[in-house]
Formats: structure tokens, sequence, C-alpha cells
């Protein structure tokens, strides 16, 4: 590989910033349609719903003469309860972030250079739909790539299926929940979904491994956390680190990093010998239940003890403690599980552990999600892609059920199965959301056509051809949220204020592309009000009463099995699959089985990384509201460690990892809260970005360190907890 | 007569900040500045540590040192409920109240005044709650009249051990911690 300069090419310089600032100031608002009502004297209160996560809370948003004041979160909105977090609280700062991308920008000079001309919306879309009409000419519609990340990604899938492309992936699966997913539909026939049906309001004993909830502030969750932590639920939280959550729990076990499985083995051991299971649910919905047994033979929490750290007293205390509240026991899930390769398995064993409690759809356990069913507007049937996904050929990953963005790299970079030509980017920042960066800006160099749709100037905008800036959710109305929970309801996401420059909506840029693609008719309605109204309608609202209220709620549903909710599984024997025959089949370990992690070097420390309360993704850093709250990650390293190598809290270091790869700049944090044999960092800081002024520069990016992951060999998650790092002091 | 205190149960809260981003929207608290922050105390050595997580402010003390230094009478308790205040056109930002605060409670703000924690006493006079114990998605902030032995923050007081923050410094702090 070619070696590079990250600065170099990450920058946008900071002329052209200048330039973009005066260019559009001159040009004055523009409004993709639909706005708000003009600025009046006074406040308003108006409804939206949320976008600096994924969790799509309902927010009231303060206009005060005319000017976004402060967002609240909505009473009638069951994801908030009234309540945001502090992302959510600090949302103004997306809105009034100097640094946005305010213009369409064509680049001028090689890629990654960050040179950019200012262009019109029609020059910058007739660019891009050139290019994307030769690349079809030329490899198929299936050589255009599209990355897309949350909700208003969805007017640029459906354009890109229309389009004639199945090569349409988000880090979403790949690099977070997909594990997760395939674990539990290979278990129950279902996934876990978004928000998780996690039932932590009426959980008795509540399990977290690995998952740091309060520092994941998935709100409705954090809420129920802290309810259950009032009313004194039984918490066990299994953690290298000794995480917010952790100093509530009644069991904190210190894990040894990558040895979960054991663990899960082990306490599994323990309920099954001590017939201490729930027998009459195996029994009614159990596949396998004899095979799985016998599997378990040689898990005793004595041979777990060495591969975990955790005391056999512990470990079978622990276990009793889950039994003895079931059904009302909750292993949580887990939402971020891509971390050492062995992922869908893991979380195989996670799903199992619930279904040896009884606690999957009962109260206090995963309950069975309601939602509404919103129909879509009618637009033509998409073309049928000529090949399949490029992503997975030949079924490599077997259990995958939604496309790898590893696996687009990978075709990009080999041009197997089948050429990869461009990529179109949508609200998310794939150098810092994939491992091994090297990789992603390999693959950048070698297509025909990079397009970043983003709200600020990201290190992967720096690579684009064209950068489109969008509205923040504050500006613009987007899908409709509709996601399954404890009750159906759907919310609105409408504007609130003007943009501020030139930016547009989501919804705008896809169908405005769309027709210079000659797929115009896949975007068949007057407008968005219009598309809108229509589907709420069809599912018997109306966009006049969700713009009013911001929330509907539809009828309730029962959510446990105890009170009705269907008892299905759409797994091959439809049951619980304790035993599974598609894994066997598929040549893979038809029961989770257990494999110790690879060590590292010796001194050198396994990296982990996780998420902080105020900041998202690596998209919220340079929020200026947020960045007084945090602006800066630090290397959490245990006390006596960091003793030893005669570093104190507050010195800087650089992160060099096993092949030679160094961090940016990144202040220690000694502590008691981490093992010694590991360091963690919040993912997200680190920025090369010139243009994001508040945060370039601040701290450092696990994106950068992460050159090695394992792929998960049923799904191909890229398991990430798989680098090491030694620290070096900087002068 | 009323005594304005707030109880917080660190049990619940989980340090996630949102008292602060909404003290900052709340209040318009510049860029760079808050009235409120996390404190996190940790004892005892891994894998048992111990830790209390605090959301820490200006504790309106009974006996205000930063009032009785003031030398323009800027800073000032303010009734009903002994809210300590800064009247910014009578302040002079000469510092003397930073220096004689024990909770580091003060900064002064761009403008030229000291600035701190006003209990949000203009949501407190129209019946609401300051906004950091409105928004907390934990609801592990409480408000209320200590001189009202029915009121929440009292009852709370009075049934669950709690500590204030600094006590040996004889300010009276009003802020207290259920732990």
């Amino acid at each position: 590989m070619r070696s590079f300069s990250r600065r170099q090419f990450l920058k946008i310089t900071a002329g052209t910033l200048a330039a973009a600032g005066l260019a559009s100031r001159s040009r004055g608002v523009l409004w993709g349609g639909g706005g708000p009502e003009k600025p009046r004297q006074g406040t308003q209160i108006i409804p939206t719903f949320c976008d600096l996560c994924f969790w799509k809370c309902g927010a009231l948003a303060y206009v005060r003469d005319g000017k976004l004041w402060k967002i609240e979160g909505n009473p009638r909105d069951p994801l908030s309860r009234g309540r945001l977090c502090p992302r959510g609280t600090g949302g103004v700062g997306a809105h009034t972030d100097p640094d946005r991308l305010r213009a369409p920008l064509v680049r001028v000079n090689r890629r990654g250079r960050d040179e950019w001309k200012e262009v019109s919306w029609d020059e910058a879309l007739d660019y891009i739909a050139l290019r994307m009409r030769r690349i079809a000419a030329e490899d198929g519609p299936e050589a255009m790539a599209l990355f897309a990340h949350g909700l208003g990604g969805g007017f640029f899938r459906h354009a890109f299926k229309a389009f004639g492309t199945p090569n349409i992936a988000e880090p979403a699966y790949a690099q977070c929940r997909g594990p997760r997913d395939a674990g539990y539909n290979l278990t129950f026939g279902d996934e876990v979904g978004s928000p998780e049906r996690t039932d932590i309001a009426n959980a008795e004993c509540l399990v977290l491994i690995g998952s740091h909830l309060g520092e994941n502030m998935h709100n409705t969750q954090v809420q129920e956390f802290a309810e259950a932590v009032g009313r004194g639920v039984s918490l066990i939280v299994v953690d290298p680190r000794f995480s917010i959550a952790a100093s509530k729990a009644r069991y904190y076990l210190p894990i040894k990093p990558g040895t979960d499985v054991a663990l899960l083995l082990a306490w599994m051991h323990v309920i099954v010998k001590e017939g201490l299971y729930d027998r009459e649910y195996v029994t009614k919905f159990g596949h396998g239940f004899d095979q799985f047994v016998a599997s378990l033979e040689g898990y005793t929490p004595e041979w777990a003890y060495p591969e975990t750290g955790i005391e056999p007293g512990m470990i079978r205390e622990t276990a009793r403690e889950m039994a003895h509240h079931r059904p009302a026991t909750l292993v949580h899930p887990g939402r971020h599980v891509t971390w050492y390769g062995n992922d869908a398995q893991r979380s195989r064993a996670n799903a199992l552990l619930n279904a040896l409690l009884g606690s999957w759809g009962r109260r206090g356990g995963l309950y069975v999600p309601a939602g509404v069913d919103v129909p879509h507007y009618p637009s033509p049937a998409y073309p049928k892609p000529a090949r399949p996904p490029a992503d997975n050929p030949d079924g490599k990953y077997p259990f995958a059920s939604e496309p790898l963005t590893t696996g687009i790299r990978d075709a990009t970079l080999e041009g197997k199965p089948y050429p990869i030509k461009g990529w179109f980017v949508y609200a998310t920042n794939l150098l810092y959301s994939l491992p091994d960066q090297a990789a992603t800006i390999r693959a950048l160099e070698k297509l025909d056509l990079v397009v970043v749709v983003d709200v600020i100037p990201s290190e992967i905008a720096g690579w684009a051809d064209v950068v489109l800036p969008e509205n923040v959710y504050l500006e613009r109305y987007d899908e409709i949220g509709a996601s399954p929970f404890r009750e159906p309801f759907l919310t609105l996401r409408q504007p609130v204020v003007d943009a501020p420059n030139d930016q547009k909506p989501g919804w705008w840029i896809a169908h405005k592309l769309a027709e210079k693609l000659g797929v115009g008719a896949y975007f068949p309605w007057r407008d968005i009000e219009e598309y809108l109204d229509y589907r709420l309608r069809a599912a018997g609202h109306s966009l006049e009463e969700l713009k009013r209220d911001g929330v509907v709620r539809g009828s309730p549903k029962p959510i446990y099995f105890e009170d009705g909710a269907p008892s299905e599984f759409d797994t091959p024997s439809g049951k619980i699959e304790f035993f599974s025959e598609q894994l066997q089949r598929a040549g893979l370990d038809p029961v989770p089985r257990y494999a110790p992690p690879e060590a590292g070097p010796p001194g050198a420390f396994r990296v982990l990384f996780g998420r902080a309360p105020v900041h998202s993704f690596s998209r919220t850093e340079n929020n200026p509201i947020l960045a007084d709250l945090m602006d800066e990650n630090e290397v959490w390293v245990n006390a006596a460690a960091a003793r030893r190598l005669g570093l104190k809290s507050g010195d800087y270091v650089r992160l060099r990892n096993q092949d030679g790869v160094a961090s940016e700049r990144i202040r220690v944090k000694a502590t008691e809260r981490i093992r010694p044999d590991c360091v963690y960092l919040v993912h997200g800081f680190g920025h090369t970005s010139h243009r994001l002024r508040r945060t370039f520069g601040r701290g450092a990016s696990d994106a950068q360190i992460l050159s090695r992951y394992r792929t998960d060999p049923l799904m191909g998650g890229t398991g990430s907890n798989v680098n090491f790092v030694t620290l070096e002091l900087e002068a | 007569m009323s005594l304005y205190a707030m109880v917080i149960d660190t049990r619940r809260c989980v340090g996630c900040q949102d008292c602060v981003a909404a003290c900052k929207m709340e209040n318009g608290v510049p860029t760079g500045y808050t009235r409120d922050w996390i404190t996190e105390t940790v004892q005892g050595e891994f894998p048992s540590p111990w830790m209390e997580i605090r959301s820490e402010r200006c504790n309106h003390c009974d006996n205000p040192p930063c009032v009785a230094c003031c030398p323009t009478g800027a800073s000032h308790t303010h009734e009903p409920g002994n809210i300590v205040l800064v009247n910014r056109e009578k302040c002079i930002g000469c510092k003397a109240c930073l220096a004689a605060c024990p909770y580091n409670a003060r900064f002064i703000h761009p403008d030229g005044y000291a600035d701190k924690c006003t209990f949000c006493v203009h949501r407190v006079e129209r019946g609401l709650d300051p906004a950091c114990v409105a928004v907390c998605p934990t609801r592990c902030m409480h408000f209320g009249d200590l001189d009202d032995p029915l009121s929440e923050v009292s009852h709370l007081l009075a049934s669950r051990p709690a500590h204030a923050l600094t006590q040996a410094a004889g300010t009276a702090p009003r802020i207290y911690y259920l732990s």
C-alpha cells in the first residue's frame, strides 16, 4: 500500500470554507418545500422527533421569535416519555453548528485532496447522474453501491432499488447489531429489533454483558433502567470495565475480555444441571433440548474460571439469582456486539440463556413488540437486479440477513464477484464506522464516483467527488417513524426552522436524483406532504393530526405470551432451536462452543471502545452544545498499569497497535474502573477533518487503530476488539 | 417562608449530563461555559471500587460566602426560597465571589459579570421545576421546599440517607445527594 498523509487527504481547505460561507449568505435561504410558518413573535412549540441517534424520540421544539430556542421531550411520545437524552436536548447545536456544509461541492483536484468548487444543486445532481448512468452502461447498475444509515436513508434506498442495484448496506448491520440479529433469528426465528424489545421496566433481574446502559443513552431503556435500579432490581453486570451500570450492580463480574461465551455456557450448565430452568416453557417451545444439554456437559464453573477470571462460586450464585427471578430475568441482548468474530454464536448463547429462563415473550423479559402497519405509497415494482449482491458471494456467510458494508468494500477492492465502481454514501462516516480504515481508503481511491450526503464536513465527505449538504432533522420532513414497541404508535418528523443556507432535505435530493436518473416514476407523489398524508391516511391517520401532536397511538395489543401475544417461532422447526440443524447443515456449530480469544503481544493492551451519553457515532462531536459537555475522549488505563508505565491522568499518549499504526494524541485517564489487560476509549473523537473546527485534533479515534478484525463465519460481522496497543507518551 | 433545595438520587443518576445541556439551552449559557456539571467520585481498587456520580451546581447555601464577600451587593439572596442570585447590573466582575465559593460554582460571563445557577428562578416562579430537574431522563432530581414537611424533598431526606458537599465549610449547602 502506498503511504498517505491522512491530514492531506481529509482536510477541506479553509479557503474553500470561507468562500462557501460568503456565497451561501448572498444566495439567501432556500427551502425544499413544505416549510414552517413564517417567523413570528412569541414562542411556538412544534412536535417532531429526534435524529441525534437512531432511537427516534418524540420531541417538542421551542421556536422563540422565529429562532430555535430549545428542544424538550414530547410527553405524548412513548419513547421519550417527555424527556430527551443530552444529545436530544443539545440537538439545537446540530442546527446552529457554524461548520455545517452549506452548498453542494464538486471536487476540483484528485480525490481526497479536499479542493472544491461550489455548484448549484442542478449541476451537482447532473454530475452525479451522468456518472451513475455511465457506470450502469459499462458495468451495470449493480456497480453502484449505496451506504445509507438511518431513517433518512429510506428515500435513497428507494431511488437506488429503482436504479437497479442490490448493493445497499449500512454499518448498523455488519459493524453493530448484525450478530445479534443472526443469533436471535437462529434461536427464536425473530430479531430483537430497534428499539430493543427489552422489558427492563418489569424485569426483576437484569443481566448486562458488556452493555453499558447509561453510557449508551438509548433513552427509553435508560429511563427504565434508572427506574429498575431505583426499585432495587437485581443487577448483574459483566464488563472488563467498571461501567456506570457496574457501579449500580448487585453483582459485578470483571470478565477477561473475549471470554463471554465461556461464562454464558457455564451459567447455562449450572441452570440445567441444577434443574433451575423453566421446564414447562422449554418442553412446550423448545427443539433439540437434549442435544443442547449434552453439549453443556464439560462447561462447569470450575472450567470457566481460568478462562473468564470469574470465580466458580460467583458463577453459580449469579446463575441461581437469574433462575430465581425467571421469567422476569432479562439477559440483555446488547446492541453493538461485533467484538471478537464469534459474535453471532455468543448472541445465540445469550438467546439460549433467555430461552432457558423462559423470558422470551414474557413480562420482565423480551416482550412481543406491536407496530402500526403503514402502507407504502404505490410506485412501480423495482427492476430485478441482473446480479445478486456483491457483498457475500456464494453465500459465504450463510446467515447474513442484510448486505455487508465490508463485503461491498472487498468487492470494490478485488473487483470480485464483479466490479463496484461507485459509492453513494448517506449519513454515515464510513472512515470511522468500518474497521481497517486503510482498506476503506484504498477502495475509495479505486472508485469512479464517490458521492456523500451529509450535514457536516465529515471525513468521508472529504473523499467525495460531490458533497451534497442535507438539512438537519429540525429543517426537514422525513420518513414516518413507525418503530414497533410496547404499544403501536407513529411519529412525524417535520421542519421547525428554515435551513440556514442552501441545504436540502434528503427526500428532495433522492427525488431529484431519481428524476435525473430516469427513474422519477418511482416518486409519483406531488410533494413530501402529499406522500406522508397518503401513507398516514392509509394507516387511519392524517398528516394534519401528526403535525399537531407529533405522535399518534394505535390500539394496544398483548405483548406477553401470558396475555395472548402469539408464541410463534419462525424457525425451521417452528420452535425455539436449542440445537440448530440449520447451523449443522452449514457446517457450523449447532450449539455454541467456546474457543479462547487470541492473546495479544506481551505487554500490549486490548483495545475496547464504546459510547458516551452525549455523542453519537462520529457525527456529533462538533455540535457546539455537545462539545461543551464533552470535547475530547480519554484512554482509560488501569491505575496500577498506568503507574507501572509512569503515566498519570492528563498525560497525552499515542496508541500504537500491533501493526505499527499510531492514533492521534489522546489524554490518559488512569482509573480503578478497568482491568489491567485492556484500555478503553469512547468512539467518535479524533476527527481529522479540518473543517470540523470545534473538534478537529481533539482525542483519538478507535477507527485509526482497528486495523484488524475477525469476520463472523455465520453472518460476516467484523469483530473489532481484536486489536492491541502500547502507549507512547507524547513529549 | 420557604427554603428551596434540590435532592438528587445518586443511585438513579447515570451522569449523562442532560441536566447540563438543558441548563445551557434554557438559560442561554454561552459556548464554553456551563452552570452545572457532573462529578464522579471513585474510591477503592479494581475490581471492587465504589463510585458516586453527582450532578453539581451552586448549592444556594443558607450561609453563602459569595453574598457576604460581594463588595457591591450584586450577590444576594432572593425571596421566596432563599435562592442565591447575582444582579448583573450591580456586578463589577471582581471575582471575590469566585474565590469565596467552596464549590467552584461561579464563572465570569463573557459579558463581564459573575454567573451561576439560578435554580431557574424564572421557571420556579411560574410553578415549574428547574430545567435540569424537568428534563432528567432518569428522574433522579427533585426540587422543592424544605420548609414544607410534606414536600417531596422533605420526604426524601427524611426517608433515605443523604449527604451534602463540603459541609465542613460551614456554608449550609442545599443540594443533597441520596446515596
